[in-house]
């Protein structure tokens, strides 16, 4: 116990490289404590002893770190205790492990043990199976893991290890394209500078590769395995955590001390790419590294109908404890009027007295009605969600074909949810979009190009199947570029000047990077998909990018190749919302010379257009620039940047002095892609009444842009109110004057200010005139998402039909989600595809991850996957009604049955004196959950539909009824017992008055009890599987097949349990020899199987038809109209995109993330070995924040808190000027 | 993007199954079907009833109470549970022929043959006859497994031991004189019972087997004397022992006790005054039970039972009515068929 608290009191981590003896007494982790740790909290990550290894190894793993690691939770020995330990904790084993305990005692047990031992064992070696599966796979993938190779310094010499012996301390060398071992310090790399580059996907989910740097005195080694060998710095750092963004320690080396922060940091789970090679020191290994700490605390998720049936469970063992309180209180008096008589044929023990009798009779009683919680209950229900979570992989209509990737459902527990969801939070990039930007149209010059218009001047839509150009003329062109008007290549083959000078600035003015790996072979580094549209377009057309350095920029025109200087950068933000030369439109058409007013029109209107098809538009404009004044200007300029005071204002005048009189050059329009089926996918959801809201890193115009391409905001809808305020009272305000324009009438019910929230449990859904459309900033939402407000901020979101919230850090979404959660009381999902929706992912109740662009972090903590947003449909409105239905039908008839079944012996009791006889035969009891009746309702709940796939879609307020909880509530739940108890009545009074006093046709006796008990049991089974068959809606063969099977097998078992052979076998246990026999073959028994069967039926028949005259809901009238229709309807055509005929555009092609502007100017990025090392590292004025992550991933942090709070608002773009040096015409 | 050859490793498989597209047969709860089966179900019930009704008029039955509650019953001297070895007369009369075979049943009420307890003492392997079990009874017989001697009760359990041991004669009155009517004991249990589930150990003869074992407290006779008359009928495969065992089902039952199907009363009994005698031994009093005698004859659906009858006239009518409502429903508020 005393490594917990080495562990806990583990402030700081000390080690020194190559020198595992001094690493060693440190223990950094302690094996055995973990391991318990492991079991009684069931950490998913424990530190590995592995158990494959030989004892040695295995000792050896013990004393030290390593870097293995376990996620498996078993080994043989252990499996069946703990695995048993476990399966016990669960509620519903633990009941019947009690209900065994009491059915061994005597004087209690009223059914013998095997009707429990039998139902209990089948379960437990289901689940143990399942269990032992998975722990297999885990075993086997984290062999997998732990024996791949690495090279490893030791003694003085490379050796290829084992992860798994790698310990900390070691110095390790990684290869290009190699996974990161462990949580390394970088030492020195074969690029320049010290750098390599990471891929950071599996971590954070970003695609794009980062960059780290070794320290110079580190990156002095080299690969000189000498030196590496000698090194003996001293590494003092934080102790393990899992915050991925932020590391700090020092290094201790030749006497000097050297801090570390992230930078210099190989974290596990990255990938080293177009590095040659590097050297790490082992910092933190295995369970210790930061990907490590990050996993395995995913919240386990439960669905509201789990919920539900918690509650129910737990009413129906306090109604269990009623019943047999009744029974037992029966038995006192019975005891006492008639028992005490009775001891002429049937003497009690000496000392029992009625109270005691009522005692053991409760407990006995409760042996017998136990099947009102059967424990096939949660076996069947499992197996549903298992079997409907099957269905949804096994889809092909939501695979999807181009990446190959199926939709996967990640969690098989949580099915009938889908069903029920209200709000879908969704992000924007890579969810609603494919976060590809195509460089699609551009005006130049007044004159539009690329629309396809056919030989009558009919516009053609542009499909797959249009025509191509054909960018052959040109070598350098990328071969994934497509544009479909070819006048535009003629008018760049024809020299047109202005044609020209609009791709030679898209080529010029940019900060993206190019590589070039093999001759003609370039591949752009770009920070935003925009700018690597626009360069890939002027690439295509014949102004080819090439290649940079800090002050020149070279680019191939037309095959020439050309070098232009560049002259300085101008910063760019959020204020200006320009590149100078590129820029927004709006922004700068104030610019503009006056020359160009006239084209300025045209171009207008093209601007128009364009933005009206969704298009993200920008405007590019040049200007020549004198010389003299230019020198003069940039003198200011560096004067001004380099000012302590006031720097930014000062900046910004001396821009808006250079940015004005710009000649207009023309227009590109961008189309940041929908995905395919997005705005159908949102209007059909929105129609089965989900509301969503878009939560996106973006800024509010690009957001809002997209909104309205999506179909989410739409130009009808009577407002779109729009939340920016940067205080709280003014949020406060807006948020108010919202509400009072949708509610006019009601302004003065503003939930009052303060301590709100602590009376109101579920906030109800109010209905507003009209629709409108909520947009909030990150800003705002801050203030929003306070305790003061978040009320009014929901109220008001939840009163507007969509909400989109910008620049939404992954915290907010989570809190977003949260909030709706906590108040609304409703079912959310929230679907994202990079890791800065892990958070929101985790905290709705659903999480969906889109298997796509950006890595696999958001599809890892979801609980569904799948390729293409417009899935998402058919996940809810298919998969999820029909399994909400399936359950809720399952759950209501299993119910029914059970309690049907249960109350019976209630009603007996009151004839066989209280006495906890069961009417049925104990093998009836036993097989009656797990054989007689087991498939149909499987079946049922496998296959039933009320209408099909393409129905539903037709009509997704059918969708409706799961949001409401109708199917299955504590009401319905009622009525279920409700009709239940009629049941029983007849299956119990029914026979008891046929039989009573009756004989045989012979004379011979039909009124015993063996009879009674099975005219009973098969009265029972012919009612419930009758029952069934009128809540089936969806007959398949199979059914038809398990319900008559079931029947039948009924048949077979009763006859071969009473059958001679049986009893022979063991007389005792097979008292019911010959029952069948006798009995079935009386016309009376079969007329009163008949009769109860009927009258159990009947009144059900009845209720359900007047009813769905009466009141039918939706879907009764869509089931009879679809029985109508016969035919299935043509499934929904696919709409052409909604052309909007707005003004509204967005001028942003520039993430909003930090760009490469910093690195084009310090040159630390460029491969030039020639460049002085130091001058790079050491960054005057701005700190080397170049690749902190920044953007999608921003202030994420895996432990759900905030690490930078505030990302700053200012766009780090550049400006960039160019003066010619070969070409001085331009 | 690149790729555009398709890979479809992953593609799932398109069959009826996967793709959720069986085959099926979507019954709906229409008037076309509901209405029209309510009235066939009404009818075909309605002459169920009917001729279940009939049927069961038509079985003649005679119940008579001896348990001697009443003053002026003949039977209740024997009442008393300090008289020994008491015999009472019954005398009734018969108006008309009672038409055979006639059945002899003796019925018992409030008396729990149904209770756990008392339902599980027996011991089913000593009844199959099993030696072993007959030096040690399963525990379920207790206190019936052993005597105050410790020596093994055969067989064991209070159903054995409460085994009904009241006997009849019937008498046919004729001017005077009383002429017995012979009462057939044999084939009165079920065949399975006596063939299959009770047996004797196969020792001879009989006897032997019952060595070191004691008869049941309440038995006057050991197991393997219960019938002198047939040496056949002893032991385990006593018919009266194996009606006794088929316990009943509800605490007011009736046993059958003898058949009359010979001789002159092969066409059942004419009409006449009978006389009764019963041995009264079987005490019942002390748990307000009753003791009854009852002649029965049966039809195709077993003995007399007019509840069966009433219910499915009662159920075929209220189905009958039912469509009518359904039928006024459907036709005032039927939905409509377009929103």
């Amino acid at each position: 116990m005393d490594c917990v608290k080495k562990k806990e009191q583990e402030l700081e981590r000390k080690l020194r490289a190559n020198d595992r003896e001094y690493n060693l007494p440190f223990k950094y982790a302690c094996l055995d404590v973990i391991r318990s740790l492991g079991v009684s909290q069931s950490l998913r990550v424990e530190v590995a002893a592995g158990e494959s290894q030989s004892p040695q190894s295995a000792l050896s793993v013990d004393a030290v770190k390593t870097n293995a690691i376990k996620t498996s939770k078993y080994n043989p020995f252990t499996f069946l205790p703990l695995n048993l330990f476990e399966q016990f904790q669960r509620i519903a084993n633990a009941y019947f492990l009690f209900l065994l305990v009491l059915q061994v005692i005597p004087q209690i047990s009223s059914l013998s043990w095997f009707t429990t031992v039998v139902p209990l064992v089948l379960v437990l070696t289901v689940t143990a199976a399942k269990d032992a599966t998975d722990d297999i796979n885990r075993h086997r993938s984290d062999n997998q893991v732990n024996n791949r190779k690495v090279k490893v310094l030791i003694d003085r010499k490379l050796r290829s290890e084992k992860w798994l012996d790698v310990q900390v301390g070691d110095i390790i060398k990684l290869e290009n394209n190699q996974f990161v071992t462990a949580d390394l310090m970088l030492l020195s790399s074969s690029e320049p500078l010290n750098l390599v580059y990471i891929e950071t996907a599996e971590l954070d989910g970003e695609t794009n590769l980062k960059v780290r740097q070794a320290l110079t005195v580190t990156g002095d080694l080299g690969e000189d395995i000498e030196k590496l060998a000698d090194f003996d710095g001293e590494v003092r750092c934080e102790p393990p955590n899992n915050r991925l963004d932020r590391f700090t320690g020092t290094l201790t080396y030749a006497g000097q001390k050297y801090s570390l922060d992230n930078e210099k940091i190989l974290l596990r789970g990255t990938t080293l790419r177009n590095t040659g090679w590097c050297f790490g020191l082992v910092l933190f290994g295995g369970p210790e590294t930061k990907l490590m700490q990050n996993c395995g605390k995913s919240t386990f998720k439960r669905t509201s109908i789990d919920r539900l049936m918690n509650v129910l469970v737990l009413c129906i063992f306090g109604f269990l404890a009623f019943m047999c309180t009744i029974l037992a209180i029966g038995n006192c008096f019975w005891e006492l009027n008639e028992g005490s008589q009775f001891t002429v044929f049937l003497p009690r023990q000496d000392g029992n007295d009625a109270g005691f009798s009522a005692f053991l009779t409760f407990w006995s009683y409760v042996i017998i009605l136990n099947t009102v919680v059967p424990i096939s209950l949660y076996v069947s229900v499992e197996i549903i969600r298992l079997g409907n979570s099957f269905y949804i992989d096994w889809d092909r209509k939501m695979y999807y074909s181009r990446s190959d990737t199926p939709a996967e459902a990640r969690t098989t527990t949580l099915n009938e949810e889908l069903g029920q969801i209200k709000y879908v939070f969704s992000d924007k990039t890579g969810t609603l979009t494919q976060n590809i930007m195509t460089f699609n149209k551009c005006s130049i010059n007044g004159k539009s190009y690329g629309d396809v218009y056919d030989y009558t001047g009919q516009r053609l839509e542009i499909t797959e199947h249009t025509e191509r150009v054909d960018f052959s003329f040109n070598a350098l062109a990328d071969p994934r570029f497509m544009f479909h008007d070819h006048s535009l290549v003629e008018a760049v083959k024809l020299e047109n000047p202005e044609v020209h000078t609009f791709f030679r600035l898209l080529a010029l003015c940019h900060t993206v990077m190019a590589e070039e790996k093999k001759e003609g072979e370039l591949s752009y580094q770009a920070q935003s998909p925009d700018e690597g549209a626009l360069v890939t377009a002027a690439r295509n057309f014949g102004f080819v990018f090439r290649s940079r350095t800090p002050d020149s920029v070279s680019i191939v025109e037309m095959g020439q190749q050309r070098s232009y200087e560049l002259l300085a950068i101008l910063d760019f933000n959020n204020v200006r919302k320009r590149m100078s030369v590129i820029g927004a439109d709006t922004i700068i058409y104030e610019r503009l010379h006056r020359s160009c007013s006239k084209l300025m029109d045209v171009t207008t209107e093209q601007l128009n257009e364009f933005a009206g098809e969704g298009l993200r538009t920008l405007v590019l404009a040049y200007k020549d620039l004198d010389e003299g004044y230019f020198n003069e200007w940039k003198r200011r300029h560096h004067e001004a940047s380099t000012l302590l005071d006031d720097r930014e204002s000062k900046l910004d005048e001396l821009y808006e002095e250079i940015e004005k009189d710009l000649l207009l050059l023309g227009a590109s329009a961008i189309e940041d892609k929908l995905q395919d089926g997005v705005p159908q996918t949102i209007e059909q959801l929105s129609k089965a009444d989900i509301k969503i809201w878009v939560l996106t890193g973006d800024k509010q115009e690009t957001a809002e842009n997209i909104g309205y391409s999506c179909n989410l905001l739409r130009e009808e809808m009577n407002d779109v109110f729009i939340i920016s305020a940067n205080s709280p009272e003014d949020v406060r305000q807006e948020l108010r004057d919202a509400q009072t324009s949708m509610k006019p009438g009601e302004d003065s019910v503003f939930l009052p200010e303060g301590t709100l929230g602590k009376g109101v449990k579920v906030m109800a859904d109010e209905a507003v005139n009209g629709e409108y459309g909520l947009v909030i900033n990150g800003h705002s939402l801050a203030y929003a998402l306070e305790r003061s407000m978040e009320l009014e901020f929901l109220r008001t979101a939840c009163m507007c039909k969509a909400v989109i919230c910008c620049r939404v850090t992954p915290l907010q979404k989570a809190q977003v989600v949260e909030l709706v959660k906590k108040y609304k009381g409703a079912v959310t999902l929230a679907i994202g595809d990079g890791a800065n929706d892990v958070s929101m992912i985790k905290a709705a109740h659903i999480g969906v991850g889109i298997s796509g662009q950006e890595g696999m972090q958001a599809v890892l903590s979801s609980d569904y996957s799948f390729a293409q947003f417009r899935f998402l449909q058919r996940l809810l409105l298919v998969h999820g009604r029909w399994s909400y239905l399936r359950m809720c039908k399952f759950l209501r008839y299993f119910f029914y049955k059970n309690f049907t079944f249960t109350f019976v012996h209630f009603w007996f009791a009151f004839f066989c004196g209280f006495s906890a006889q069961t009417v049925y035969d104990e093998w009836f009891i036993t097989l009656y959950n797990l054989v007689y009746t087991a498939l149909p309702v499987l079946g049922m709940s496998l296959f039933d539909q009320d209408v099909n796939d393409v129905w539903s879609f037709q009509q997704p307020q059918l969708y409706v009824p799961g949001q409401l909880n109708l199917y299955f509530s504590k009401k319905a739940f009622f009525k279920c017992a409700l009709h239940s108890c009629y049941s029983s009545l007849v299956l119990f009074f029914i026979p008891y008055a046929a039989m009573h006093d009756t004989v045989r046709g012979d004379g011979k006796d039909v009124a015993d009890y063996q009879s009674f008990a099975l005219l009973t049991q098969t009265c029972l089974l012919f009612a419930v599987t009758i029952q069934l068959g009128l809540e089936m809606s969806y007959w398949t063969a199979v059914n038809t097949f398990f319900v008559l099977g079931s029947l039948v097998m009924y048949f077979v078992v009763t006859f071969t349990m009473y059958s001679n052979g049986m009893f022979f076998m063991s007389p005792s246990a097979f008292p019911f020899i010959g029952t069948a026999r006798n009995s079935l073959n009386q016309p009376n028994i079969w007329l009163t199987i008949l009769l109860t069967s009927i009258l159990c039926v009947l009144p059900v028949v009845t209720y359900r038809f007047l009813f769905i005259q009466l009141c039918p809901t939706i879907n009764d009238k869509m089931m009879f109209k679809v029985r109508q229709a016969k035919a299935t309807p043509a499934p929904l055509p696919r709409r052409t995109r909604i052309r909007r005929t707005s003004s509204r555009r967005s001028g942003y092609a520039f993430s909003h993330a930090q760009g490469y502007g910093d690195l084009v100017t310090s040159g630390r990025f460029l491969r030039r070995p020639a460049l002085s090392r130091s001058s790079g590292l050491t960054n005057a004025g701005r700190t080397t924040t170049g690749f902190s992550p920044m953007g999608r991933s921003a202030g994420y942090s895996p432990t759900g808190r905030l690490q930078n709070a505030k990302v700053p608002d200012v766009e780090v773009a550049s400006l960039q000027m160019y003066r010619t040096i070969t070409d001085p015409s331009l | 993007m690149v790729k555009e050859e398709k890979e479809i490793a992953n593609r799932p498989d398109n069959t009826a199954f996967t793709q959720q597209r069986l085959p099926a047969w979507q019954p709906m709860l229409s008037a076309g079907i509901v209405i029209p089966g309510f009235v066939l179900i009404g009818l075909a019930f309605i002459g169920i009833g009917v001729a279940l009704f009939v049927t069961s008029r038509s079985i003649t039955v005679l119940e008579i109470d001896y348990t001697g509650v009443e003053k002026d019953s003949p039977c209740y001297k024997c009442s008393d549970a300090d008289v020994k070895n008491c015999v009472c007369n019954l005398v009734f009369s018969i108006d008309s022929l009672f038409e055979g075979p006639v059945f002899f049943y003796y019925g018992l009420s409030n008396y729990f043959q149904n209770y756990r307890k008392y339902a599980a003492s027996k011991d089913d392997d000593q009844l199959s006859g099993d030696l072993d079990a007959f030096t040690a009874p399963s525990d379920s017989c207790s206190p019936y497994d052993y005597n105050s001697n410790d020596k093994p009760i055969v067989p064991c359990g209070a159903i054995a031991n409460s085994m009904f041991n009241d006997t009849f004669k019937l008498y046919r009155v004729v001017n005077g004189a009383k002429k017995l009517v012979p009462l057939d004991g044999k084939g009165i249990a079920w065949w399975t019972d006596y063939n299959v589930k009770y047996r004797n150990p196969s020792v001879t003869p009989l006897k032997n087997a019952f060595n070191n074992t004691v008869k049941p407290i309440f038995w006057p006779k050991p197991a393997y004397q219960l019938d002198a008359s047939d040496p056949a009928n002893n032991g385990f495969i006593n018919q009266d022992f194996l009606v006794w065992m088929r316990r009943a089902a509800l605490p007011d039952f009736r046993k059958l006790y003898r058949r009359i199907t010979e001789g002159d009363y092969a066409k059942g009994l004419p009409a006449g005054n009978y006389s009764l005698t019963i041995a009264y031994n079987y005490p019942v009093l002390s748990f307000d039970g009753t003791k009854k005698v009852v002649f029965s004859n049966v039809s195709w659906m077993g003995g007399k039972n007019e509840f069966l009858g009433i219910a499915y006239l009662v159920v075929g009518s209220l189905c009958v009515l039912m469509s009518i409502v359904m039928l006024i429903v459907y036709a005032k508020f039927k939905f409509p068929e377009e929103d």
